[in-house]
């Protein structure tokens, strides 16, 4: 299948009176039509910064793309003006926030920030974006939806807010949504709820999704490949099975060995990753892992491992094949 | 499980926050409810988690065991100290054996202060120790103990990681050889691989030095881990409370099971064959709770009694306690 996006060596850096912050360091990904994939990486690993420089909302400067490229249906993004972007974000890529409070305008009825997409880019008129918009609430599960057209966001509860983003985001039926950390600020009964009704509205709606997370939980029912990202890296792409049945590199392993799971009695002490991330204001050398790794080896210390494909669809960043302990 | 004594009791503990309207005249409207009426006792050793969704009231009810806010109604014993009334000395005494670990490990460190201080100050105000030399070396202990160079002593708060601050948290908390802390969400602001770092930290000290905990959460994965028995928390009431794998291998309250569903398993075969419920709405008010059963509005196995009479809280089979009139031992 032809992928609607596809990314190609994204590098992204700011400059601080610190210095300069190596955020993402060549990243390259696709996304196929109606496809779900998901970004797993944790605070500072590049996810939220690599979907941003996509979409041209990196603040330059201090920010930096330095090089790159993001073809959707083949026109880079990048090299789009300001004036191209805005109408294909929120028409064409849709993109939602991890905090719905901060991302919703506190003295705008939501029905007056619904419907301002509709009218900015579907050019239709006030009456008809207002019912278009009810339609929209009524879709994301908001109870009488007709009554809270007035409302500010503060009248709603977490959940609720999330859902009015949701709709604003799918107001122009776009062919990709960027998800970013949806869920993360919710409790886990209205995570359930919202991953369900991201699911139908997928479906329904057949647009590919891009989720952005920290919880490698979440995205095991949700999603069809995985990335997983580390100090602005990718270290590891699979297929959603392949890669929790069969993680292949350090750093995912650790990951999941860290993760107690509710299903599961306590058998043994969890497995912490020793020591933290390395420092993005220092220009990456050899494998950003490889100070945490069990399985380092001199030659990780000198050369970062490119993606090497290690089965279907299976391509992970690492110069050791830690089952058997070989060097690539 | 150990047949120790508890070393916490509560008992029927109430916290009620006015609700206030007007500015000259002020006119009490109504009370939130945070904590309406919880009984556990804590034993010696164990780690209880206390678990539920934001607005239950679980940080309140930390908060109100410690005698951090004045408790409305109800007791609260710590190691034969009543919280109550505590003053002074007795007051004194209580806050050198409870202390509690916060979630923001940004927030509650003083940024103004060096580790030194903020280590320091503990053994200051309850005269642990009685001169520099004690002192100096009192809290580079303290530092090697959760893992911490010494040498970093004279650095600010700003200069350390999110992993780092919490561990610093951990040195106060311990600095005066408490017996019992309250952890209120330490884990869940920071990332997956620090989370692991933290609680194994937790679990070492507790080994060492006997210590009970706390445990509130809403991460019910690391709750299974780290607890020995669990309380389940909704709307400022218990529902259920039970050893840890009974509760997760056999919850019988309609809101434990649905909440246990919720929690996603990073398995995507076994996460998607499972069985989910999802409850429908939100949370409600913990201004005007629903009357009866508290769940009742969300509850998939709500009778007509449940909306009028409010269950009592029940052992149902021995150490597994419920809040339900229809829940059954299965």
């Amino acid at each position: 299948m032809d992928p609607i996006l596809e990314v190609i060596d994204l590098r992204t850096r700011f400059h601080i009176p610190e210095g300069t912050v190596y955020a993402v360091n060549g990243v390259s990904f696709q996304v196929t039509d109606g496809e779900t994939l998901a970004v797993v990486g944790e605070s500072g690993c590049g996810k939220s910064v690599s979907m941003l420089s996509i979409l041209g909302l990196i603040p330059i400067p201090p920010g930096e793309i330095v090089s790159g490229q993001a073809l959707y249906f083949g026109q880079d993004l990048l090299k789009k003006s300001e004036a191209e972007m805005e109408h294909i974000r929120g028409k064409e890529i849709a993109m939602i926030f991890q905090d719905p409070m901060t991302s919703l305008n506190p003295v705008l009825s939501i029905g007056r920030q619904i419907s301002e997409a509709l009218t900015t880019h579907l050019g239709i008129s006030q009456e008809e974006a207002n019912s278009q918009t009810v339609e929209l609430l009524e879709r994301v599960g908001i109870p009488g939806p007709r009554e809270r057209l007035g409302d500010y966001p503060h009248q709603f509860s977490g959940g609720m807010r999330q859902r009015v983003m949701i709709a604003m985001a799918l107001t122009c039926n776009p062919n990709l949504l960027i998800a970013d950390e949806p869920t993360t600020a919710l409790d886990v009964t209205i995570q359930a709820q919202i991953v369900e009704l991201m699911i139908h509205l997928r479906d329904q709606f057949g647009m590919s999704l891009i989720w952005i997370t920290h919880d490698l939980g979440v995205v095991a029912g949700l999603a069809d490949r995985v990335i997983v990202m580390y100090a602005g890296f990718i270290v590891e792409e699979a297929g959603v099975e392949e890669l929790y049945k069969n993680p292949r590199h350090p750093y995912t392993q650790a990951l999941m060995a860290a993760l107690p799971r509710v299903d599961r009695r306590k058998n043994q002490r969890l497995k912490s990753i020793p020591g933290a991330p390395p420092s993005l204001l220092v220009e990456p050398y050899g494998c950003p892992f490889a100070q945490r790794c069990d399985y380092v080896i001199e030659r990780c210390r000198k050369e970062n491992p490119p993606l090497i494909a290690i089965g279907v669809g299976h391509k992970a960043a690492c110069w050791v094949e830690v089952t058997t302990g070989k060097v690539l | 499980m150990t047949q120790a004594a508890p070393l916490v009791k509560v008992s029927d503990l109430k916290k009620y926050f006015p609700v206030k309207r007007g500015i000259v005249f002020e006119k009490k409207i109504g009370d939130v409810r945070a904590v309406d009426g919880i009984s556990f006792d804590i034993l010696r050793g164990e780690t209880l988690g206390l678990v539920g969704e934001s607005g239950c009231g679980k940080t309140t009810a930390g908060r109100t065991i410690l005698g951090l806010y004045p408790l409305t109604s109800g007791n609260v014993v710590i190691d034969q100290h009543q919280i109550n009334n505590a003053k002074g000395d007795e007051l004194l005494q209580i806050r050198r054996k409870a202390q509690m670990i916060f979630q923001d490990p940004y927030a509650s460190l003083n940024p103004r202060w060096t580790v030194n201080a903020i280590v320091s100050e503990p053994l200051q105000i309850h005269g642990l120790v009685h001169n520099e030399k004690e002192r100096a070396e009192r809290v580079q202990e303290l530092l090697t103990l959760v893992g911490l160079s010494g040498r970093l002593i004279n650095r600010f708060p700003h200069e350390f990681s999110g992993g780092q601050r919490q561990r610093i948290g951990v040195a106060r908390a311990l600095a005066s050889n408490p017996l019992f802390i309250v952890c209120d969400e330490p884990i869940s602001a920071l990332d997956v691989s620090i989370q692991a770092q933290v609680v194994n930290l937790l679990e070492d000290l507790q080994d060492q030095f006997g210590l009970t905990y706390l445990f509130i959460a809403h991460d019910l994965s690391m709750v299974r881990h780290i607890c020995d028995r669990v309380a389940v928390m909704y709307l400022g009431k218990m529902v259920e409370l039970a050893d840890h794998d009974e509760l997760y291998d056999h919850p019988l309250h309609p809101y434990t099971i649905a909440l246990l569903s919720a929690v996603p398993i990073p398995d995507p075969q076994k996460d998607r064959q499972r069985q989910r419920i999802i409850l429908s709405g939100d949370v409600p008010s913990p201004m005007n709770p629903p009357p009866g059963c508290r769940f009742h509005p969300r509850c998939p196995i709500a009778k007509e009694h449940c909306s009028q009479v409010e269950p009592k809280w029940r052992e149902i089979t021995p150490g597994h306690w419920i809040a339900c009139h229809e829940a059954k031992d299965v």
